[in-house]
């Protein structure tokens, strides 16, 4: 096969006119939803309603409706608290990272992935509040001059995550709507409605398009940027110093941070991939969100898969050459222990299906690449249970070994964790443009001036 | 055009990114100030084109990150080593490796969210809804596929006539002139009576339903405080023994913790007679006399044992203790009065340690001699 790779290829196919990406891009905002969507809604919304119910009779019953017990007091609640700020990772990778190494695809899926990222860290944010037993006083996680004369406790890494999680959450959303600004500005003198046109001049905050704001505007992008990129590392990071910090057999490993934040990336891009084909499916944006951006992000679902499979080998390796007993014991266990099921659902589907992606057929095979996204968030889900579970219930004390199994109450949460994702994220198809208008138009080919005679 | 209507610019509109840019450079260099270039995207080379400085929003990011490491570095240090000073994990009060991951965290969220503000509130003065290219269809136009460019009124080059024929020279369509009402002038409209009105009705319905949230909906089911435990509680009925009480009484024959029986029990002369304070009128043993003094006695007997308390005319009146008769009764009978009681006063036994009681009749004592002070104390 011969691929020219001596030119870029443009981003968005074919040169579209500034209008028509207008009209396709804001089109979902301004027609009613046909048939298909609204039962996708009520399917993601019974979702959350079954999750709802099953927080309710938490909040009343208290915790015990749950499966934790002793060993095991943590269980789904921190694994889906894990599991969901990583599938936020995505997006501030597409958004920052990839925005300083100027890559221009990301244009297309920017801000549909940093919508992501603020609903998954939403839901994930709601694992903490719901694990402590009395949400109603969740105002304790954060330092603040009370009565009781009292403060957190600042070395802990369980307020470093406090700290993580809610600037990662309050900076991501900033960054979202920094970049809505604009597109805002172009719903608003589109509408005909009065009451759309009022909310959009309301959250456009009156801008312009002047170049004098432009100037402004690019530099604080690229300030932000700057910011979250080191952000996004951080945030998986302190969440793996939630284990790493402990003395537990399984979870006191150095290895934790970076194996935490590939997996985060991993897990996010399978996630953006497997709604962003539904999404260039449903609203015609097959030349915008193209086939070879969806390449380049299997790309990468390649290079951090391989990077959690060296990980999991790195694991095993440090506990035989560390020499301790126990450390060998806890790993041994996760492989062959009563969790082997889990631990083997883990490896095959991070380790095994991804390297499919070296072939360049399956890389671009949509069906394909949706089957390994979905394997590829499956492992992931259980490299959480695997790391949390396996490592609580075989602790230091064999008399108080034991198994943990879910309660439907578990399950019950977990589902309606994927409704509250599901459900905002269709909302929010249809209320806000799902690609960037001005980054997209900025990409079109014939987009910026030539230049003409100045670099002579 | 109408009377009461001013001009704010004219505008024109290009196709190509390469037009627009040329114009830029050409009314930049024709010494224009007050004019603007609208378009739906960032074009590169517009900055130059258009001679801006460079953006100072770096100066306030740095500004802003390094007072978020300041803040965050310091309120952990007055926290840990000033008010509220407990050593964990054997660690010193200001542990700095512990505080990194807090220090960075806040100094990304001042400087992100901090240069996001500053941008549009000092910068572009957003968000402002009432500018007079709103609703015009030049905005209309830029904000879709048109490069525009408008040049203001306020410019002190601005001449129309010239300013159209320069936007013509430069091939721009649909030159037209914009216009703004005289309000737009009086920019704050914020004092009006509605919008006061309407600031007063948001406070009162937030306060109403802060109060609500705090102090009657959190005390509902399931928010339960731990209140609702299964178990006994002090005084409550209880099904699980046959008399329905779930305090039980202690086995007959328990002797409460540090009790020694009173042998003088309605012999007022035998105590008298046997028994002698122990301690000696130091400074440390009437401090304690005086505090016990104060809590048990002072309330029917005064704070100086005067019988001028409040009980004083609502109650059968307390006797002072500065009578002959106390005076000269020796330590043991008043020992007695307390341990035992006497006429309404009850037995203070069970409220006041032995040794107290004694430490309060020396206490009494001294109330005594300082009112009935003799010739030889003024030496």
């Amino acid at each position: 096969m011969n691929i020219d790779y001596s030119t870029e290829v443009s981003v968005v196919e074919g040169k579209p006119s500034f209008g028509s990406i207008n009209d396709i891009i804001a089109k979902p905002t301004e027609e009613f939803p046909n048939k298909k969507y609204l039962l996708v809604l009520t399917i993601t919304s019974t979702m959350l309603g079954i999750g709802a119910i099953c927080l309710g009779i938490t909040f009343f019953y208290g915790i015990g409706m749950w499966g934790n017990n002793n060993p095991v007091g943590w269980a789904f609640d921190i694994v889906n608290f894990v599991f969901w700020v990583g599938i936020g990772h995505a997006g501030t990778l597409i958004s920052a990272i990839l925005f300083l190494f100027r890559q221009k695809w990301r244009t297309g899926i920017a801000r549909f992935a940093e919508g992501m990222t603020i609903f998954a860290v939403m839901t994930a944010g709601l694992f903490p509040l719901i694990h402590v037993g009395r949400p109603w006083l969740d105002g304790y996680l954060f330092p603040y001059p009370n009565q009781h004369g009292i403060w957190v406790n600042f070395t802990s890494p369980l307020l470093w995550d406090v700290f993580a999680v809610s600037t990662y959450l309050t900076v991501s959303f900033v960054f979202w709507y920094v970049g809505l600004i604009p597109d805002l500005a172009t719903l608003r003198d589109r509408t005909v409605g009065k009451i759309k046109k009022a909310i959009y001049s309301i959250f456009s905050l009156g801008w312009r398009h002047s170049n004098r704001h432009w100037h402004h505007y690019e530099i604080v992008y690229l300030i932000l940027a700057g910011f979250a990129t080191p952000l996004v590392l951080s945030v998986h990071t302190i969440v793996s110093f939630d284990f790493a910090v402990s003395i537990m057999p399984g979870w006191h490993t150095t290895i934790f941070p970076p194996y935490f934040v590939a997996g985060a990336v991993f897990s996010g891009f399978a996630m953006v991939q497997n709604v962003l084909i539904f999404i260039r499916k449903i609203f015609n944006y097959e030349h915008i969100i193209t086939v070879d951006t969806l390449e380049r992000m299997n790309k990468i679902m390649l290079l951090t898969g391989s990077m959690v499979g060296y990980a999991y080998g790195m694991e095993f390796f440090t506990a035989w050459y560390s020499g301790n007993p126990i450390e060998m014991f806890t790993f041994a266990n996760r492989a062959f222990g009563d969790y082997a099921w889990a631990y083997w659902i883990m490896v095959s589907c991070n380790v095994f299906f991804p390297q499919l992606f070296w072939v360049r057929k399956i890389r671009r095979y949509i069906p394909a690449m949706f089957v390994i996204g979905v394997f590829v968030n499956v492992g992931m889900w259980f490299e959480r249970f695997v790391i949390i579970v396996t490592s609580l219930s075989r602790d230091f004390l064999p008399s108080s070994w034991a198994y943990y199994k879910p309660t439907i109450i578990d399950i019950g949460i977990l589902i309606g964790s994927f409704g509250l994702f599901f459900t905002l994220l269709l909302l929010f198809t249809r209320t806000l443009p799902v690609v960037s208008l001005a980054e997209v138009k900025a990409v079109i080919t014939g987009a910026q001036p030539s230049h003409k005679g100045e670099h002579e | 055009m109408m009377e009461n209507k001013k001009l704010f610019g004219v505008t024109g509109l290009f196709d190509s990114p390469d037009a627009i840019i040329h114009a830029a450079e050409k009314i930049s260099s024709d010494g224009y100030k007050q004019y603007d270039i609208n378009t739906p995207y960032p074009m590169h080379g517009m900055s130059n084109a258009m001679k801006l400085k460079p953006s100072k929003l770096g100066y306030f990011a740095l500004a802003l990150g390094l007072s978020g490491t300041a803040i965050a570095f310091l309120f952990m240090a007055w926290v840990t080593n000033f008010d509220y000073k407990i050593v964990i994990g054997g660690k010193p009060y200001i542990s700095f490796p512990a505080f990194v991951p807090i220090i960075f965290e806040v100094t990304v969220l001042l400087a992100s969210v901090g240069t996001v503000v500053t941008m549009l509130l000092l910068f572009f003065r957003l968000p402002n809804n009432s500018h007079p290219l709103h609703d015009t269809n030049y905005m209309k136009s830029v904000s879709v596929d048109k490069f525009g460019v408008i040049i203001e009124a306020s410019d002190k080059n601005f001449d129309l006539g010239k300013v159209k024929s320069l936007l013509t020279e430069l091939g721009a369509m649909d030159i037209s002139e914009i216009y703004y009402a005289d309000e737009y002038t009086s920019k704050y409209k914020v004092y009006t009576p509605k919008f006061l009105g309407f600031l007063a009705v948001t406070a009162v319905f937030i306060c109403a339903i802060t109060y609500y949230t705090l102090n009657i909906l959190l005390y509902q089911q399931p928010f339960s405080w731990m209140m609702n435990q299964a178990k006994g509680k002090v005084q409550s009925a209880s099904v699980m023994f046959n008399d329905n009480k779930a305090m039980r009484n202690p086995v007959e024959g328990t002797v409460a913790q540090d009790y020694i029986p009173y042998p003088f029990k309605d012999k007022p002369e035998e105590a008298m007679a046997s028994l002698s304070n122990p301690l000696l009128p130091d400074k440390a043993t009437l401090e304690l006399g005086k505090q016990r003094f104060l809590t048990y006695c002072s309330p029917c007997h005064g704070n100086f044992a005067e019988g001028d308390s409040r009980m004083n005319g609502q109650f059968p009146v307390p006797p002072s203790l500065h009578t002959d008769k106390v005076r000269n009764w020796p330590d043991g009978r008043i020992y007695h009065i307390i341990t035992e009681g006497q006429n309404l006063m009850p037995s203070y036994s069970s409220q006041i340690l032995r040794n107290d009681r004694w430490a309060i009749i020396l206490y009494i004592r001294a109330l005594q001699r300082a009112l009935n002070a003799k010739e030889e104390d003024l030496k």
